[in-house]
């Protein structure tokens, strides 16, 4: 098989504490993205998920690790390198507002990302890619504080578009919209990725939105990863303990929803003083004792993927599945 | 009905130079009962129930009655609404950032509020405050009790607001998004606690939100808001299980069609009306799939739906919407 479209490689992301000691941001991340493919990254607030979304863009570099973009290395690029990728990868941010210059009308701001690179920004091409969007021509001379968030949210996807890039990674795009909006949203993502085969790195705490959207997930957990695979197949029957809780927890609006529901103690640890041996044990409803505190799991194949859980080590299974 | 606990009625809130943002609603809450007041972002579910506190800012004013075990208050006139607040009506809003004070420690901020409406010394404030902190299940009340808000977790926090919410012993509790901040696993130890507080010591809830699920999940009754106006309302089993009014059966269908798996989600186009907007007629006209001209020329209010609540619309008996797919949730 050919390269995959983005290749991340034990990335790491250290940030330095005031008074010393630094806070382990991600731990050796590994992630793909093949091309035309929608890969989600879900986990709490606080799990690296932004972090990891801001080395891919460039906002942030890697401590450690590398990045490959169409086979090239682009995490040590500087800034003037850096901007010729930048036009296949483009960002939508979750807070609209702040993504956009108040002062700046809609059809200025979607020319923005065209004119940087030299392409078309021609009223006439914003327009078009406003209507692409769901928006009119009556948008264009708007101010983005005149607009819904929903709208925002269109304006970003066509800014983002307008450069036809090759990956757009999203932050959490649809999260501060209604349910009845999100749905806009979430649908006009889709139908773009179909019509011009970008492959996305979607970030969200919402599993439902990620099954929909995406076609592979991974799970971060304090900076690492631990469980991925196919998104289907991972969020209705997960492997890994942390990733049940997490679509456990998902209220359902089915009034009689009998699904199991487990309810973690504690919250999210500080990356500042991550806890021993699996992450996750301080909350894991099904820790082994001594094991899981003192020994890090190591990868576990899975049906759709593979998952770090020392329940799903061979000598751990009761089958003992080979 | 017995055990009525709130009865508003005949509310209104009017916004200075917008307009009415909330019209006409009834809304009772029974003692022992979690009731979820749900709709979109605009619809008047903040304004209602910062109306029955009293506490709308400047240039919104409140009319209507309410009737709170058993006494009247006049929600004009957010003065009389003084000895409730706090004492039997407290609330819980959506950022506990901002309701807690940045430069008191938490302590003196349960304290505050009992020496408001308690008649406690101090050292009796302050055991009290230590035992409410260990109520809300917060694992070490005396460090928790010294720290400022900035040092505790989005979660933590929340806790400590409903410490405070319950520190007089309220009778209703009215939670505003309480969780919409909160990743989901915190969400969900939140809203065990407040449906503990509601099943194993009686007090009433109303609580706002705009997530169906948590509704589905915790509430006994549910009021959908449309526009400022209740459009329906009745059991959780009938509302989410056979809605009437097409906006509750299309705020449903968004929710159910990502959980089933489709290719194309279900939305609701266009967006609520903004306040003060000249409509004739039904206010979700517009948007709804199922209008006809009759809809867009008379305003419809609730009546009795087969389902045994009330439904404000028309054509509630003319049309089919899609029944709730019962099968097994996909995630």
């Amino acid at each position: 098989m050919s390269d995959p479209l983005l290749r991340v490689e034990q990335v790491s992301k250290a940030f330095p504490i005031r008074g010393g000691g630094s806070l382990q941001a991600l731990r050796n991340v590994d992630f793909e993205i093949n091309d035309g493919e929608a890969v989600g990254l879900i986990g709490e607030s606080g799990s690296g998920k932004s972090t990891f979304a801001r080395i891919v863009v460039g906002l942030e570099r890697a401590s450690a690790g590398r990045v490959h973009f169409q086979g090239r290395e682009i995490g040590g690029l500087r800034p003037r390198r850096r901007r010729a990728i930048q036009r296949d990868i483009q960002m939508v941010f979750q807070d609209s507002r702040a993504s956009m210059n108040p002062r700046l009308r809609i059809h200025q701001i979607v020319a923005e990302p065209l004119l940087t690179h030299g392409l078309d920004g021609s009223r006439r091409h914003v327009i078009e890619l406003l209507e692409r969007v769901g928006l009119g021509e009556r948008f264009a001379d708007l101010y983005p504080h005149q607009l819904s968030g929903g709208q925002r949210q269109r304006v970003a996807i066509a800014r983002a578009v307008s450069t036809k890039p090759r990956l757009i990674v999203a932050d959490e795009p649809v999260s501060a919209l209604d349910v009845s909006v999100q749905g806009q949203v979430l649908n006009l993502l889709k139908s773009l990725q179909e019509e011009y085969g970008t492959a996305f790195l979607f970030v969200s705490h919402d599993l439902g939105v990620v099954k929909f959207f995406c076609d592979r997930v991974s799970v971060l957990y304090l900076g690492r990863v631990l469980e991925n695979g196919v998104a289907g197949p991972l969020l209705s029957s997960p492997n890994h303990p942390y990733t049940r809780a997490l679509a456990s927890a998902a209220p359902s609006v089915r009034v009689r929803d009998q699904r199991q529901r487990i309810v973690l103690s504690g919250e999210l640890p500080s990356p500042e003083n991550p806890p021993s041996g699996c992450c996750f044990h301080p909350r894991c409803p099904e820790v082994i004792p001594d094991l899981c505190a003192t020994v890090e799991p190591g990868r576990s194949s899975t049906e759709p993927g593979m998952a770090r859980c020392h329940l799903l080590t061979p000598a751990r299974t009761t089958e003992g599945a080979s | 009905m017995s055990g009525v606990l709130l009865e508003a009625s005949g509310l209104s809130v009017t916004i200075d130079r917008a307009g009415r943002a909330v019209e006409g609603v009834n809304l009772t809450v029974a003692s022992g009962e979690m009731v979820g007041l749900v709709g979109e972002s605009g619809c008047g579910k903040t304004l209602t129930a910062y109306s029955l506190l009293g506490l709308l800012p400047a240039g919104v004013r409140a009319a209507g009655e309410l009737r709170f075990a058993g006494s009247s208050y006049d929600l004009g006139t957010p003065a009389s609404l003084q000895p409730l607040r706090g004492r039997d009506v407290a609330m819980v809003s959506q950022d506990p950032l901002t309701a807690l004070n940045p430069v008191d420690r938490i302590d003196r901020q349960i304290e505050d509020v009992m020496r408001a409406h308690l008649d406690l010394n101090r050292a009796q404030r302050r055991a009290r405050a230590l035992d409410l902190l260990d109520r809300v299940g917060i694992p070490s009340p005396r460090r928790v009790a010294r720290a400022y808000p900035f040092e505790l977790s989005g979660g933590m926090r929340q806790r400590v607001l409903i410490a405070m919410a319950i520190s007089c012993g309220p009778r209703l509790l009215i939670a505003d998004e309480p969780t919409t901040a909160l990743d989901t696993t915190v969400q969900a130890q939140i809203m065990e606690l407040l449906s503990g507080l509601v099943r194993d010591e009686g007090l009433a809830m109303l609580l706002i939100t705009h997530d169906l699920g948590l509704v589905a999940q915790h509430c006994s009754r549910v009021c959908v808001m449309y526009a400022g106006e209740i459009v329906e309302q009745g059991t959780v089993e009938a509302v989410l299980e056979r809605p009437r009014h097409p906006y509750a059966g299309a705020l449903i269908d968004c929710l159910v069609s990502r959980e089933v798996g489709v290719t194309r989600l279900s939305t609701i186009e266009g967006s609520v009306p903004e306040v003060g907007a000249a409509i004739e007629g039904c206010r979700f006209a517009a948007r709804c799939r199922h209008a006809d001209d009759r809809c867009r020329a008379t305003r419809p209010t609730l009546a009795p739906a087969a389902h045994g609540g009330l439904v404000a619309c028309l054509r509630s008996e003319e049309i089919t919407l899609a029944p709730i797919d019962t099968g097994e949730a996909q995630l």
